[in-house]
């Protein structure tokens, strides 16, 4: 029997896609095998072991880069968050005001601008306040964070905003809903899961910010990417490979919990 | 005189409701004004100083940054002459950039158009599938792929066991290995925006096309590339523009060598030791990713009106 | 009783836009609505009926203009402290509430002791007929359903005007029938003044009290069905509601509300008669299909008669439509109802003669 003609297929399209998925996991799985390589190979199966994770586990200076990448995302996110939806309100749903223009090509100005250009830009401004005022904390970096997680968070805050239906506020204030019962019964419970993808997205950026955070911190402030970008320069073990897993683990989780959390608003 | 009054009434309300649209943005105006703006201000002017015997910068006004960009002065007779270096690191950081946006472009389209075309079902898995890479750690997956090609990777060590070759292939540390890396690193940011404008095509017009005699290359070239041309700009946008400032990547799989712009700022900032020419550099950079974009919102702007 | 005015509109205009690209959404309108009274506001989209509706409500405020309610200009009143509510074209229902819920939202937000919401809620639940699907989220009801609850959360802070933009708009055919006598039994059972928006006009006809025809944000006539739909006060009345035949004519002696005109056939009528004529000038007659008959060119007639020939014939189940060429050149449409038992009837080509009482035509400014 004659093969149905399908509208949808382009010759070739699909077996490219395949390619693709094929090649960009290929690396990704033979990183997290060679994690559980009993040899110190990354290419040669040597057995299956759980030693590099160990040895990971019991890296003092791995722990405190994770650590501290936990707790700088942690608070950057929250902030950011919180920065970002109250901007998001502020910048939707109305008729155009003077300064709205600016205020979206404002808040949307980290990610126009290279990374590298931003990382060099806060060296230069952080180093004078350092010798100002003698601080030279974590303060920095979690600023530095906040500020390029806010148009993250503010992304995914904005589209709910702008997909919610004007008239359900609008059916609040008909049932004698202050503005301020109007946002917390009708607009919060809706943008929540704006608000919760908006956080989740800022955690993971800043989670995995390598740049900024090389130019920024000060001596003995590595995070767990600026630790593994140190180790890559020199020989690499599979204990990268280990620490990579658990990382990716954590990354995987994270964007599992987006999707779902994205896809219950259709 | 009562419509005057409802009418001021109505102007008060709209003035209080912009005041307080202000004070809800300001944390977020700040917080970017503070560490991501007003920084570059400082880089500005940093690039019109002398540089600190050990880094940093004298507070005395130069252009000297600005001319080392593209020159070079002679250290016993200040003649200048043309920077050959810098040249060749700017000349490899757009040519790298743009061959990554062509790939991943090219790779990228019938990608998108694979996961358009799915099921409602499976659509959502091969898209999950596809943002995952989006969000690991982009060093991570800069080490993946070096673990892949360096003389000791899988690939060399495949080729040789099966006696394909003696000696490893060089793959690691040349212009190659960037832009593999950075088509690998690079082509969620094409795929999505590709799909975003795919999902939204209306698959009556395909039908509509064969109906009048389109062959599918017809109907692909004349039909769904001019409609999806709008995804198609913004990945190239969205590819090109990290592509231009890369470091990570360069850095990894380039060695010490292949150097792109990023490391040539980075590099000032470090060993080098001259915080002007990196600042001149910086601003340079993000001169050619302005252009970038406002060659972009042009083009999105017309296109846009087209498609609605 | 003396009747009350429930809502008045006091030359109320709203203007979107500045300077040169202003446009009067609603251009001076007043008009009083009573008290119990369904009053509905009819035109065609963007005649302005909905953003009269809106600035009732509060959603905009008027540019000019009081609209007083309760002897109190609420003009520039935010919407959450009028006693006004609105059933929603789309219905607006909270999705991350309950049917429950909904209904009770207004009367939470108006601070009512929970015994006396639950009371309430079950009260509405009831009048709407929705009492199984109380703890349903709302988007697991179906259309109908959702349009009830609707009708329930507005009704529930027990309002002194209801609003209704479209609610039928998006309900089937039967259920909107459906719903339009359910609507009068809620207006008779809860005695609130409903004022309706709709574009339809047999849903305006058959539910209404009163009626207001609204074009370019103007009304352009107020009044029972009976008399839009009989007496139109102009052309743009006649032409919106219902099928009608408009015949060229000259006002040979204008009278009060009534004139004599000459038709172009030579025809000479008098009939009821519209505002604003004057002896001399061009006129339109016009006459519902329902209300002429067709004749043989032969038959005795002693009323007004038009001849001309069957040009097509249009079946429609309980009725025929004919469209008739007259001889001097304009169509007539006749209506006629369809019977069991039907001899000798007309086709295509016949000559006839259109039939009609003088009481049927109305004599309407150009």
């Amino acid at each position: 029997m004659a093969r149905r003609f399908d509208i949808r297929r382009q010759t070739g399209f699909t077996t490219i896609a395949m390619i693709v998925f094929f090649a960009l996991y290929l690396p990704i799985a033979v990183l997290v095998v060679f994690a559980f390589n009993a040899g110190d190979s990354l290419s040669v199966w040597e057995g299956f072991s759980l030693h590099w994770f160990e040895r990971a586990m019991e890296n003092g200076a791995v722990i405190d880069a994770s650590l501290r990448s936990l707790q700088i995302a942690g608070v950057a996110a929250v902030v950011a968050t919180i920065a970002a939806t109250m901007a998001a309100l502020a910048t939707t749903r109305t008729e155009p005001y003077p300064g709205l223009t600016f205020k979206y090509a404002f808040i949307n100005q980290p990610l126009m601008i290279p990374e590298i250009v931003t990382a060099v830009a806060l060296l230069i401004f952080f180093s004078r306040i350092k010798i100002w005022t003698g601080y030279d904390g974590l303060a920095y970096l979690i600023v530095a964070h906040t500020a390029f997680c806010v148009p993250f968070a503010y992304l995914p805050i904005r589209a709910r905003l702008e997909s919610m239906d004007l008239t359900l506020e609008r059916a609040a204030a008909d049932l004698y809903a202050t503005p301020w019962n109007t946002f917390r019964y009708v607009t919060l419970p809706l943008l929540w899961p704006g608000i919760l993808a908006g956080f989740m997205l800022a955690f993971v950026i800043s989670l995995d910010d390598v740049v900024i955070t090389n130019f920024v911190k000060s001596g003995g402030q590595d995070t767990l990417p600026t630790y593994m970008l140190g180790q890559m320069r020199r020989a690499i073990t599979p204990e990268m490979n280990a620490i990579s897993a658990v990382f990716l683990l954590i990354s995987i989780a994270i964007v599992t919990v987006f999707f779902f959390v994205n896809r219950k608003r259709a | 005189m009562a419509e005057r009054d409802a009418l001021s009434l109505i102007e008060a309300e709209r003035r209080r409701d912009i005041r307080s649209r202000w004070l809800l943005s300001t944390p977020a105006l700040l917080i970017i004004l503070f560490a991501a703006l007003g920084p570059l201000f400082i880089v500005l002017v940093y690039s019109f100083l002398t540089p600190g015997d050990y880094g940093d910068v004298k507070w005395t006004f130069s252009t000297e940054g600005w001319v080392s960009v593209f020159l070079q002065r002679d250290i016993f007779d200040d003649t200048l002459t043309i920077a050959d270096a810098h040249l060749t690191i700017f000349w490899r950081s757009i040519k790298l950039s743009l061959m990554t946006t062509v790939v991943t472009l090219i790779v990228g389209f019938p990608t998108a158009y694979f996961i358009a075309t799915r099921s409602e079902r499976t659509r959502e898995l091969w898209l999950f599938l596809i943002t995952i890479p989006f969000w690991t750690n982009l060093l991570i997956r800069t080490l993946a792929m070096l673990v892949v090609i360096r003389n000791e990777g899988l690939i060399n060590t495949m080729l040789i066991r099966f006696g394909l070759i003696d000696q490893p292939l060089q793959m690691l540390f040349t212009d190659g290995a960037i832009l593999a890396g950075m088509v690998y690193v690079y082509l969620p940011l094409m795929v999505l925006p590709l799909y975003a404008s795919m999902e939204k095509l209306d698959f009556r017009l395909i039908e509509a096309g064969y109906d009048l005699y389109a062959t599918p290359f017809r109907v692909l070239t004349r039909i769904i590339i001019p409609l999806v041309k709008p995804g198609m700009i913004a990945g190239s946008i969205l590819v090109f523009i990290p592509s231009l400032g890369a470091y990570v990547t360069p850095s990894i799989l380039g060695g010490g060598k292949n150097l792109m712009i990023g490391n040539l700022i980075e590099l000032q900032f470090g060993a080098g030791r001259n915080w002007p020419l990196g600042s001149a550099l910086s601003i340079a950079l993000m001169l050619i990713v302005m252009v970038a974009l406002l060659a972009y919102v042009r083009n999105a702007g017309s296109s846009g009106v087209k498609h609605g | 009783m003396p009747e009350r005015n429930s809502v008045e509109i006091k030359s109320v205009s709203k203007v979107f836009g500045f300077g040169e690209y202003a446009v009067a959404a609603v251009d001076h309108v007043s008009v009083s609505i009573r008290e119990n009274e369904f009053f509905t506001l009819l035109g065609p989209s963007g005649c302005g009926k909905t953003t009269l509706l809106r600035l009732i409500a509060g959603f905009e405020f008027p540019s000019r203009g009081e609209i007083v309610l309760a002897g109190e200009n609420i003009a520039a009143m935010p919407p959450y402290k009028r006693p006004i509510n609105t059933v929603f074209q789309n219905y607006a229902l909270f999705p991350h509430m309950t049917v429950a819920e909904n209904i009770g939202f207004g009367l939470q937000m108006l601070g009512r002791p929970k015994a006396e919401i639950s009371a309430r809620v079950s009260e509405m639940l009831k009048l709407v007929r929705m009492e199984h699907l109380a703890g349903r989220r709302t988007s697991q009801i179906s259309g109908g359903q959702q349009q009830r609850v609707a009708l329930a959360r507005a009704l529930a802070p027990q309002p002194k005007v209801l609003l209704l933009d479209e609610p039928l708009s998006a309900l089937d055919y039967k259920l909107r029938k459906e719903m339009q006598i359910e609507l009068k039994r809620l207006q008779a059972e809860t005695g609130i003044t409903f004022i309706f928006v709709t574009h339809d006009q047999e849903e305006a006809l058959t539910m209404s009290d009163r009626i207001a025809v609204m074009s370019s944000g103007k009304i352009l006539q107020i009044g029972s069905p009976h008399d839009i739909y009989d007496t139109p006060a102009d052309r743009f009345v006649a032409d919106f509601i219902g099928e009608t035949n408009f015949l060229a004519a000259k006002v040979i002696a204008p009278g009060e509300g009534n004139a004599t005109v000459e038709l172009a056939s030579g025809l000479t009528l008098n009939a009821s008669a519209g505002p604003g004529l004057s002896a001399g000038d061009a006129a339109t007659v016009v006459v519902r299909p329902e209300h002429a008959s067709l004749s043989r060119p032969d038959a005795a007639i002693v009323l007004p008669a038009l001849s001309g020939a069957v040009s097509n014939v249009v079946y429609f189940g309980t009725d025929t439509h004919y469209h008739v060429h007259l001889d001097g050149g304009e169509t007539f449409i006749v209506r006629s109802q369809n019977r069991v038992m039907r001899h000798d009837p007309f086709e295509t080509g016949d000559p006839v003669k259109v039939v009609f009482e003088p009481g049927a035509a109305r004599v309407l400014r150009t």
